[in-house]
């Protein structure tokens, strides 16, 4: 009997290992997954509308966005060119650990547009002056109305928008050296290769 | 002692009930149980095990003013279910909508359960067939024959074949 399940299948022997380590695998795997990043079913979408006030913010040496209504931004403003959407605020930590990272892009010649959070005009001013201000224009969602159609649900999130208008991608959390590389820069590319 | 008890009793009984406290006006009572239902049923973002009713992050408050408001509107049950969805996914909702990529999750306990079917039936199975060994008529014949010619082996060697 036992010479018979040998001969028979050697696979067998092995399955309750083999089960064991498929299953080590997979809470491997969902050990790794960060739950509190979920997805924007807007990538991929055009930018919801809207039309906020814009931040009378210290003014960084750059070109002006040219609004289509002058004092208020609104998703047309966001169309012609890739942009970045930063979500930001002058309470979230995590803002002041991107920044550098933001002012480098900004510098690089990206263009990027904050978007200022349930945040205070004064407070939010004072923290752009204190830090520097990467941005060519802030628009302010004092209550976090905006917010909610575009999915905000905690700052910094920043979103890839295309020339076309549409959101390619977004990014929730710091900005950081690693997600520019893998992430930023490959689908920047993509974007003008379709823009050509 | 006995007060002692009473304080810490009534300690036990308020964090229990640490919920933020709701208060908005309704139209009517239905109205009032299709928010409550809505804030039960919708994941808070911020803090994911919490529903919006019970959450006290910034967000959930937002998003329980977002859903009364709607409600004031007249928008139905299903309108702002999709509000919330094309904002923020699928995640919001503590029910997810069956679809395929949603299949694992919806029919994979019951896929599991039938797996372990079929491997439990298929070892009894075996066991009962490993347990039953048919002897052959042409088999007993001979061991009849064997028993019949040496009768001193029959003595000692009794069974062993």
């Amino acid at each position: 009997m036992n010479q018979e399940t040998k001969t028979r299948s050697p696979l067998r022997r092995f399955m309750p290992l083999i089960i064991f380590a498929l299953l080590v695998a997979l809470l491997a795997v969902g050990l790794t997954l960060n739950p509190s990043l979920v997805p924007s079913p807007l990538v991929g979408k055009p930018a919801p509308e809207f039309e906020l006030p814009v931040l009378d913010a210290p003014n960084r040496l750059s070109r002006p966005v040219r609004l289509n209504t002058p004092g208020k931004l609104s998703q047309t403003d966001l169309q012609g060119e890739i942009t970045l959407l930063n979500v930001f605020a002058s309470w979230c930590f995590a803002c002041r650990q991107e920044h550098e990272a933001i002012t480098q892009l900004s510098n690089s010649g990206i263009r990027v547009i904050g978007f200022n959070y349930k945040d205070k005009p004064e407070d939010a001013t004072a923290w752009l002056r204190r830090f520097g201000n990467p941005y060519l224009v802030v628009a302010q969602d004092l209550d976090g109305r905006v917010g909610i159609d575009w999915g905000v649900y905690g700052a910094p999130e920043t979103f890839v928008i295309d020339h076309n208008g549409v959101v390619r991608d977004k990014r929730i959390g710091p900005v950081d050296a690693t997600y520019i590389q893998e992430k930023l820069m490959p689908l920047l590319q993509q974007i003008k290769s379709e823009q050509t | 002692m006995k007060t002692f008890i009473v304080v810490v009793f009534a300690m036990l009984v308020t964090s229990a009930n640490a919920g933020p406290v709701i208060t908005y006006d309704f139209a009517s009572a239905e109205q009032e149980a299709l928010f409550n239902k809505l804030s039960d049923e919708l994941r808070c973002l911020v803090c994911q095990n919490q529903a919006i009713s019970d959450s006290n992050a910034d967000l959930a408050k937002d998003l329980r003013d977002e859903i009364y408001a709607m409600l004031q509107q007249g928008k139905s049950e299903d309108e702002i279910v999709e509000f919330m969805v094309v904002r923020y996914g699928d995640f919001v909702l503590y029910r997810p909508p069956v679809k395929p990529i949603t299949w694992l999750l919806w029919f994979g306990p019951a896929l599991a359960l039938i797996v372990g079917f079929v491997v439990v039936i298929r070892i009894v199975k075996k066991q009962k067939q490993a347990a039953a060994v048919e002897i052959s008529g042409a088999d007993i014949e001979r061991l009849k024959a064997l028993r019949a010619e040496s009768p001193s082996a029959n003595n000692t060697e009794d069974g062993k074949v």
